[in-house]
């Protein structure tokens, strides 16, 4: 009835003077915390495992285990000082930071070259590399470990710096790629016409213009090295070269005796940098993920 | 005298140097600009690759080269496909069959080869389909949830992301600890409720674990779809919908034939994705139950891993193993090569 009296001038609005609340409580709102609920709740018992005093963690019925009221940070503390945890932080870092690093170097040369310079065969080119973005690391990872211990790169951060950029360049090429296209070719032919280099080029007029590309690109290569745990689990044998995903379930679990708490702690540290980062960035974060499966 | 200046000849143009008609020939500069980029590609992917293949046909052990290893031809294969070992009596079969023995096929014609294979196989398949299936439909259903008019819909669409972002490893170590077979929260919700009178053994019974690995990858792969769905869906021109509205389309219509069709192209290529990556998943099983129990969710990646790095270290095995995982990569990538023609077609653009 009152859907006739509606105003029909808000041409922004479009149907949504149609909905009803009660009734998209139901269809939407419901369903939705649902499933934010399910989603979210993986983390929530990260955190509130890493606080909650050991008794607690072993008895359910005593103690509300959906809540704690004596947090305690004891498992942070022994994941802290008496693991080296830090460490293989740190090595987790470095390792995607320079891979991340090497990764965005070659593609931004490689999708240049594929987009402006169009040498012969480039768009060959453009196809193997999307291709190349689709073979997996888990039907690499066995003769690769051949070729890295021939190389001598056995157990050294190089085996996962060197062999990350190859997840890594195919999709950050295609990604760049898009970026690329959108730049104008005036812009380039202008700066032709005033005797820049390829070279300058691409350092003084494509690069700063691609920005938020390479943003979107570099974030989501981190979080792709972050993840990687094949490479690292077949490649590196000494603790103190491990990265966070591999450790923290070797270190962690003495035999049968698991230390959930410190686990928990772990698995929450080994994530934290990433949601920061990721929070600051999430907007370029979803046209890395959209522009690579729209290209 | 002015003339004289101006007849005076201009210095000749120097002719261009070798390297400066090099620095303006694309192929030149396009060699090195791809070097960097073929490089890695090459030594790292390319590469092993094809060893890889290589190996599946030798008996390498871990650390000999393939130079070194003895070339066994498809051995390696055989073994793991095995062959048929038939003893075809009719007889026999309608008895069983009759007799209410449905396995009367299985019992009389069985694949004698490597049952840990068979069994990789079956649950890779049961394992990608199934969670491929979920993610499919439960990523829709949340990309047009969250397509409505919410209310911080951004910050909703950064929360709904955050099990993406956070690595496998880790989450799969949070649902280890969820799925406890001893102090599991889910069990002891479902004893408060009333839902169970004992604790749930996730991860111990085949079936438990299998669902329980589903479960916990399509916990991941739903926020990838859902998101990436849902730019698909914001480019859906809302006109489409207001005219379906006036000529009294139902909301299951307006899905069915304006959603599903403009979206098509993009669920190909995310489904692609999804299914290549769940296909071959390692991480989550390997934290998860590392392939227990009793190989009841081991992957053939996981499996692969087992035979040519631990255990046997038997490479050329584990290397055919990972190239058996081919075949069905590429039917994969062809289907969804065939689903991006049909939107060229749809588009109307090079009608060929």
């Amino acid at each position: 009835m009152t859907d006739k009296t509606a105003p029909l001038t808000d041409s922004s609005e479009g149907m949504r003077y149609l909905e009803r609340v009660p009734r998209k409580i139901v269809t939407v709102y419901v369903p939705l915390g649902i499933i934010i609920l399910v989603l979210l709740f993986p983390f929530y018992w990260m955190t509130i495992t890493a606080i909650k005093p050991k008794e607690h963690l072993l008895d359910l019925n005593t103690h509300n285990p959906f809540i704690t009221w004596s947090p305690t940070l004891d498992h942070i503390y022994d994941l802290l000082f008496k693991t080296d945890y830090p460490v293989w932080l740190w090595n987790t870092m470095l390792v995607s930071v320079v891979a991340t690093v090497l990764a965005l170097l070659a593609s931004v040369f490689a999708a240049y070259a594929i987009v402006r310079i169009r040498y012969r065969g480039a768009q060959w080119v453009g196809g193997l590399i999307f291709l190349a973005y689709l073979v997996p690391p888990s039907i690499l990872f066995i003769p690769l470990s051949t070729v890295i211990f021939n190389y001598g790169l056995f157990d050294t951060p190089f085996a996962l710096i060197l062999t990350y950029p190859t997840i890594l360049i195919p999709f950050s090429t295609w990604l760049l790629m898009g970026y690329f296209k959108t730049i104008p070719f005036e812009l380039e032919e202008c700066a032709l016409i005033d005797g820049a280099s390829r070279w300058q080029i691409l350092w003084k007029i494509v690069l700063p213009l691609a920005v938020p590309g390479l943003i979107s690109a570099g974030i989501f290569c981190l979080t792709l090295c972050w993840n990687e745990y094949i490479y690292a689990l077949t490649f590196i044998n000494a603790t103190e070269h491990k990265t966070v995903p591999v450790a923290i379930v070797t270190a962690l679990t003495d035999g049968d005796q698991y230390r959930w708490g410190s686990l928990m702690a772990g698995a929450l540290f080994g994530s934290l940098p990433l949601v920061i980062l990721y929070s600051f960035f999430v907007e370029h974060y979803v046209s890395a993920m959209t522009g690579a499966v729209k290209e | 005298m002015p003339e004289a200046v101006l007849r005076e000849p201009a210095a000749p143009l120097k002719p261009p140097t070798l390297l400066s008609r090099l620095m303006v020939n694309r192929d030149w500069l396009g060699f090195w600009f791809m070097l960097p980029a073929a490089a890695f590609l090459v030594l790292f992917l390319a590469y092993p690759l094809a060893l890889g293949i290589a190996y599946s046909f030798t008996d390498a052990k871990i650390g000999q080269d393939i130079g070194s290893a003895n070339f066994i031809g498809i051995e390696n294969y055989q073994w793991l496909i095995g062959e048929f070992d038939c003893k075809w009596e009719w007889a026999a079969f309608w008895s069983r069959l009759f007799g209410g023995d449905f396995g009367a096929l299985g019992a009389l014609c069985k694949i004698v080869g490597d049952d840990q294979f068979h069994l990789a196989v079956f649950n890779t398949l049961f394992y990608t389909i199934v969670a491929s299936v979920l993610k499919f439909a439960i990523g829709l259903y949340l990309a047009v949830l969250l397509n409505n008019h919410l209310p911080f819909r951004a910050v909703i669409r950064a929360i709904v992301l955050v099990p993406f972002i956070v690595p496998t490893v880790l989450s799969a170590i949070a649902f280890w600890w969820i799925f406890d077979p001893q102090f599991s929260i889910v069990s002891w919700s479902a004893k408060q409720m009333g839902l169970a009178t004992e604790n749930i053994n996730f991860l111990g019974e085949p079936w438990n674990a299998r669902w329980s690995a589903i479960f916990a990858n399509v916990w991941r792969g739903v926020p990838f779809i859902a998101i990436t769905l849902l730019a698909g869906l914001q480019t859906v021109p809302p006109s489409l919908y207001e005219a379906s509205t006036i000529d009294g389309a139902s909301r299951w219509q307006m899905f069915r034939y304006i959603t599903y069709p403009l979206l098509t192209p993009i669920i190909a290529v995310v489904m692609t994705f999804s299914v290549l990556f769940t296909f071959t998943d390692f991480q989550l099983i390997k934290v998860l139950t590392n392939g227990g129990p009793a190989g009841s969710t081991e992957l053939m990646a996981t499996l692969s891993f087992n035979r040519a790095i631990l255990g046997g270290q038997r490479i050329g095995e584990g290397a055919a193993i990972s190239t058996a995982m081919i075949p069905f990569l590429l039917a994969c990538i062809l289907i969804s090569w065939f689903g991006l023609q049909r939107r060229k077609w749809q588009q109307g653009e090079a009608n060929d």
